[in-house]
């Protein structure tokens, strides 16, 4: 069953050193006053422009397999076509932070205010991994509450356009969970607006089920190597 | 410090209204515009430029220092003459067909600009047609690329195939960037350069046209 979700704006607002962080500022460097000032006035903006909201659908084994192999593009072999097999729990998602953040952005670049609008697009991009972190809560806490799942499980996102799953992917996740619900598109080229905006499917099972070793093909061509710190967050006590 | 220096050295503080004020009194001192544009405004943007790349300083850094160098070319820009604005080089940016993300884009096109390069920005969503066009049209001698999603990057090899089909190979060099986008790639599909950073792609832009 599908489940829409108002999420709270401030469980999404970033923390200004991961905002600043995701602009390249080391955590170990003091930014200058100029930019702590940006930072607090994108910080505000965020807070007052984001409309986070969330939609959900449990989904078979079966079913997710039929979303997952699309239109037939994904690498092969690959971690999500081995792991999610094993799932305990499926569940597509998709999370956006509304329209009015994703727009002020450009504006602020048409009025010169490049330093703004550049930290405003970090943090609602920060902002979107958070919304989806509270999604999954909710839902694990939904999950848990009724006995279907074991605390001891582990709940991991995956999304199109990484680990193998071909960013084609998006058109089969969005016809099974129809994110339209709540105002999110996909463009011909799979890009979601609004463009703060995160889909894919919860995987939650046994720890172990999410580890693998990153050396399928593909994995030389990743710059992040963001799997091994998603794995290790799996030994520490789930929230 | 002269003016100048100050004016400099107000840029690369992000001091934008600072560098507005010094800039008028500049003039007011008779220093022509040029003068201040290439010995105040974008010598303060080469050090930023430089630090930037050496990772003294940071992306929202070199923001404000670029709006400080927007506040100066206001006042200067309406007594520049044609000749007085000596570029670097031609430079046609767009993020490609398909793809709506720009801030990195946006990024390269303000260091491009910081640097003395004339930037035509096409935009986002940029046939590739569009970007030979506009080469052509403009007498550019580089066309930077960018793409941040999987799907979209094949347009950067359309826009390489139309050059060659065009005859403008030669003359139009090519560099392309974005997250999923490798020094791999480029190779793969006859782009001359990479561009990882919008620093880098500023020091490879360089080389292109130099070459």
């Amino acid at each position: 069953m599908m489940r829409i979700v108002e999420l709270k704006v401030e469980d999404t607002v970033p923390d200004g050193q991961a905002v600043l962080g995701a602009l390249g500022v080391p955590p170990d460097r003091d930014p200058s006053d100029a930019v702590v000032s940006v930072l607090e006035e994108a910080l505000a903006e965020f807070g007052r422009l984001a409309g986070p909201m969330g939609i959900t659908k449990h989904v078979s084994t079966d079913e997710f397999a039929r979303v997952y192999d699309g239109q037939g593009d994904n690498e092969s072999p690959s971690p999500l076509e081995e792991i999610f097999p094993r799932a305990e729990r499926l569940t597509l998602f998709a999370v956006t932070l509304g329209p009015a953040l994703s727009s002020r952005v450009p504006v602020l670049f048409d009025e010169g205010r490049l330093a703004l609008g550049t930290t405003l697009d970090a943090a609602a991009s920060e902002g979107a991994e958070l919304a989806a972190d509270r999604l999954e809560r909710v839902v694990m806490t939904d999950l848990l509450s009724e006995s279907l799942i074991e605390t001891s499980w582990r709940t991991l996102r995956y999304s199109p356009g990484y680990c193998g799953w071909n960013m084609t992917g998006q058109r089969a996740l969005f016809a099974a969970l129809r994110p339209e619900e709540i105002g999110i598109e996909l463009l011909d080229s799979c890009l979601m607006e609004p463009v703060k905006s995160i889909s894919g499917v919860m995987v939650t099972g046994a720890p172990e089920i999410h580890e693998f070793d990153n050396t399928y093909a593909f994995c030389s061509q990743c710059t992040t190597k963001a799997c091994r710190a998603r794995i290790r967050s799996l030994r520490e006590p789930a929230e | 410090m002269d003016i100048l220096a100050q004016i400099a050295t107000e840029l690369e503080s992000g001091g934008d209204e600072k560098v507005r004020e010094l800039t008028r009194a500049a003039l007011d001192s008779s220093i022509a515009p040029s003068t201040i544009l290439n010995d105040g405004l974008i010598a303060g943007m080469d050090v930023v430029g430089n630090r930037f790349r050496d990772h003294e300083i940071f992306l929202p850094d070199v923001l404000l220092a670029a709006r400080a160098m927007n506040a100066g070319l206001e006042v200067l820009e309406p007594l520049l003459g044609e000749s007085d604005m000596t570029s670097r080089g031609k430079v046609v940016i767009g993020t490609v067909k398909g793809d709506l993300h720009d801030i990195g884009k946006n990024l390269v096109g303000i260091m491009l600009s910081g640097a003395g390069f004339d930037v035509i920005d096409l935009g986002k969503d940029v046939a590739p047609a569009r970007f030979v066009e506009a080469a052509r049209d403009s007498g550019a001698g580089v066309i930077g690329m960018s793409a941040l999603l999987t799907t979209t990057m094949p347009a950067m090899k359309e826009v390489v195939t139309l050059l060659e089909q065009e005859g403008l190979r030669e003359s139009v060099r090519t560099i392309i960037g974005g997250a999923p986008v490798t020094e791999e790639y480029a190779r793969d599909i006859g782009a001359d350069e990479y561009g990882f950073d919008a620093a880098n792609a500023v020091e490879r832009v360089r080389s292109l046209l130099r070459s």
